[in-house]
């Protein structure tokens, strides 16, 4: 006699147990510490708290310990830990222009007060495995002296353009920004939803969009006016103090680039601009951001809707979230044997019908 | 015993009195899909996360609890939902329909009718009817404000064309309370005839989608057909090969690999109960 | 008791108590519910109380009307609910009495689009015990009766749906609803 399989409960926890043991790895060796994560993973660190929206980068890196290195998964552990905290208010906007820079390059100037600094990049490096690192991983012997630190006003290369009237003027707006964290996506999204939405969305994904533009699907000739890479302070204003206190700082990447101009016979010609910030060292993910909110900004800018993907504000926006996308895609995993049972009987009524049609028919 | 680092049914109140609003303008609005800002829970979009929403913003302490995946209490999904509210809401918990007062569910309507007492919550993956369509929220957004449900007739008409009959198995779209297309949820539309004039409350809940819906006890819930091809609630023409029922919606289940196979009840519940009470 | 106190104690175990009364009215017009417990300042009802405590918060704006709009219920209010009191245009919830919330052209109907956004009016001191008007539609089996203020209002109200505002009538520790899909005769 059949019996229905049970025992979905012992297998959940049998699993979990087997989950702990393969993360740990064998005993004999030492467990990773979180700390060493967080300081020489610290990339992986940066894009956790960039998508995880929550700049922690110790949680951060416990995330990708617990998560066995998973990206998304530990990303996905820190958006769920993040829902669950008290909002206590909102910080003041950031001052980017008053960045402790460590890096700070511009492709439209060959140099601009405040200098360009390369920092600690790998654009320059050579990709061969360096089999040193497998060895023993140490510093050579007599490493260089790191620089001096940066001036702290570094202005922005943008500023200067600005001044001229060459780029479009984006002056500071103080309408608080609508929170896609605590508000339903309401579309059309307007810029500052979008860039939200886009500082939280997927690198992969924004990576792809960000190249299809510069292949032509709608291209809008990206130059990177200014990439830089620093700290800068959060603040926030105390009604009860009547002044702002500083809460601490948190480092940052923000990419501005200048576009393929705008202008008629009326308007003078001016270049446009696009924008990504994001935290943590994540610069791959700051220039494709960029890229994508300027595609998205065709309309504002009276350019043509060439049906390209990065244009169409609800492909972008509904499809950029890695938490979402992994979780509908990997939610078919689940059982599914009453649809499909209901698609079977169906699809067997179907070819009961065309095979006595056919009979029909040779009769 | 509760987990005491989070709340009552882990949302925090600012977050269920947001669900709640939305779940009261639903039920206003009967089939209508209101936004609400669904939270990331701590399982993943596409498991269920609208309804434990739902549920965790309807539930009282002195509920009794079950949650059903493809019927059956004891599938791995339905099993983690389970143990989510015993930990987070210290709720009792049981398999049986009848003595649940709410009742989570993944693509099933349970087979004992329900009552006046009792809240069904189902997960709904895509709560658009009109997604595959028209992909366009903006574009679904109008065609629900004009009630301008064409397309959907139109597609239903050519299914017949090319098949003979509408072919579409589950999440087989419904009009609720005369005025609203509603998808029912990846249902077999063998269930759907159980949504209409029934004495619970059925709540709908797609977190990633952030939409609520609501269909109040005794409306219609009417499934789209045409007068000369009538909805027909077709399930396997099999019975229960454990419990003998005729009426159950059936699970096809391979028993070897020479092509043998059995059918057996998927709700769980109904048929331990039909065996157990000598019904077959 | 001073004129803070009437809140929850327990929030989250008090407050789901009280949803599944305001769940059940509005899913089954013409029901009533009790909700005890709650208090705030003459002239609200402890239902009223206890909607607004399980419903209203900073993200909601509240109009309030007649004799509820007064600084004790005010201080209340901001205290256990924290919502901006506004115009009746752009309430999400309006309290008052029946005769205080009219004219009733001034609240929200939601729009084609997104009828959600219509405003729920709570209309407190209801006397449960006036002439019953009869109720059909979703949430009733057959017909239901309720006392209410007048018909007209709903019928007009009823005739514009899927757009309409809600209704919550409070009297006392008494509650019941009138969702805009509810035929009044």
């Amino acid at each position: 006699m059949y019996v229905a399989v049970k025992g979905g409960e012992r297998a959940i926890d049998a699993a979990h147990d087997w989950l702990d043991r393969a993360r740990r790895g064998p005993p004999d060796q030492p467990a990773l510490d979180s700390a060493q994560i967080r300081d020489q993973l610290s990339i992986g660190t940066a894009r956790v708290m960039a998508e995880g929206s929550l700049y922690d980068p110790d949680l951060a890196a416990l995330a990708i310990k617990q998560a066995r290195g998973d990206m998304i998964e530990a990303i996905f552990l820190i958006r769920a830990y993040r829902t669950t905290l008290p909002r206590f208010g909102a910080s003041l906007p950031v001052d980017t222009a008053a960045m402790q820079v460590k890096r700070r390059i511009s492709a439209t100037f060959k140099d601009a007060p405040g200098g360009q600094i390369l920092g600690p990049t790998f654009d320059y490096t050579h990709r061969l495995l360096d089999f040193r690192l497998m060895a023993d991983g140490e510093l050579p012997a007599d490493p260089p002296a790191l620089p001096e630190a940066a001036p702290d006003q570094v202005p922005h290369i943008l500023s200067f353009l600005n001044r001229d009237g060459l780029i479009e003027d984006a002056p500071a707006d103080d309408a608080a920004p609508p929170d896609l964290t605590r508000e339903p996506l309401e579309l059309p999204a307007d810029r500052p939803l979008r860039l939200q939405a886009l500082a939280r969305g997927d690198e992969g994904f924004l990576l792809g969009l960000a190249y299809s533009t510069q292949r032509g699907y709608a291209r809008n000739h990206a130059f990177v006016g200014e990439l830089r890479i620093g700290t800068v302070a959060v603040e926030m204003d105390i009604p009860e103090l009547g002044f702002s206190i500083d809460l601490g700082e948190v480092e940052l990447t923000e990419c501005e680039t200048v576009n393929q101009f705008k202008g008629s016979k009326t308007e003078p010609a001016q270049f446009t601009r696009g924008y990504g910030l994001t935290f943590g060292q994540t610069e791959r993910k700051a220039i494709a951001m960029a890229l994508v909110d300027r595609a998205l900004r065709w309309r504002e800018l009276g350019e043509d809707d060439q049906g390209a993907p990065a244009q169409d504000q609800e492909f972008v926006l509904s499809h950029c979230d890695n938490i979402q996308a992994t979780g509908f895609l990997e939610h078919i995993k689940l059982p599914h044997y009453v649809d499909f049972q209901a698609e079977l009987e169906l699809v067997r009524r179907l070819r009961a019908g065309t095979a006595d049609a056919a009979k029909e028919a040779a009769e | 015993m509760t987990d005491q680092a989070y709340n009552f049914a882990y949302l925090d109140e600012d977050t269920k009195r947001m669900i709640r609003r939305a779940i009261l303008k639903g039920l206003a609005v009967p089939g209508y899909q209101v936004p609400f800002a669904s939270r990331e829970m701590p399982m993943p979009y596409g498991w269920g996360t609208g309804g434990v929403q739902v549920t965790a913003a309807t539930l009282r302490p002195d509920d009794v609890l079950k949650v059903l995946d493809q019927g059956a209490d004891d599938t791995t999904n339905a099993v983690s939902i389970r143990k989510f509210f015993q930990r987070t809401a210290s709720v009792a918990t049981t398999e049986s329909t009848g003595g649940a007062t709410v009742i989570q569910t993944r693509h099933r309507i349970p087979e004992t009718p329900l009552t006046e007492d009792q809240i069904l919550v189902y997960q709904v993956p895509i709560p658009e009817p009109m997604r595959f369509l028209e992909p366009r929220e903006t574009e679904t957004r109008r065609i629900h404000a004009l009630a301008d449900y064409g397309l959907m007739q139109v597609r239903l008409y050519e299914d017949i064309a090319r098949h003979g009959e509408i072919a579409t198995s589950y999440a087989y779209p419904v009009e609720v309370a005369g005025r609203y297309v509603m998808d029912p949820s990846p249902i077999p539309k063998f269930d759907n005839p159980k949504m209409s004039d029934c004495p619970a409350i059925q709540l709908f809940g797609a977190g990633r989608e952030q939409r609520i819906y609501a269909v109040p006890p005794y409306t219609q819930v009417v499934s789209l057909d045409f007068d000369d091809h009538p909805f027909v609630a077709s399930k396997a023409e099999h019975e229960c090969a454990i419990c003998g029922s005729g009426d159950s919606y059936l699970d096809e289940v391979i028993t070897d690999d020479a092509g043998g196979r059995m059918f057996v009840c998927s709700d769980t519940d109904y048929c331990a109960r039909r065996a157990e009470g000598g019904a077959a | 008791m001073n004129e803070l106190s009437g809140g929850f104690a327990d929030p989250a175990i008090e407050s789901a108590i009280a949803f599944r009364a305001i769940l059940k009215v509005t899913a089954r017009p013409g029901r009533v519910e009790t909700l005890t417990g709650h208090s705030g300042p003459a002239p609200i009802s402890s239902a009223a109380a206890a909607v607004l405590l399980v419903l209203v918060d900073r993200t909601t704006p509240l109009h309030l009307a007649g004799d509820h709009d007064n600084p004790a219920l005010r201080q209340w209010i901001a205290f256990h609910c924290g919502a901006p009191v506004v115009a009746a245009e752009e309430a999400v919830f309006a309290l008052g009495s029946w005769a205080a919330l009219t004219p009733l052209d001034r609240f929200a109907i939601g729009t084609p689009e997104y009828p959600d956004r219509a405003a729920t009016l709570i209309v407190d001191g209801h006397d449960f015990d006036a002439k019953p008007a009869e109720l059909r539609g979703p949430g009733i089996k057959g017909k239901a009766k309720l006392a209410l203020p007048e018909r007209k209002a709903f019928i007009a109200n009823r005739a514009r749906f899927p757009l309409g505002w809600d209704t919550f009538f409070c009297g006392g520790d008494r509650l019941a609803a009138l969702p805009r899909s509810t035929e009044v005769r």
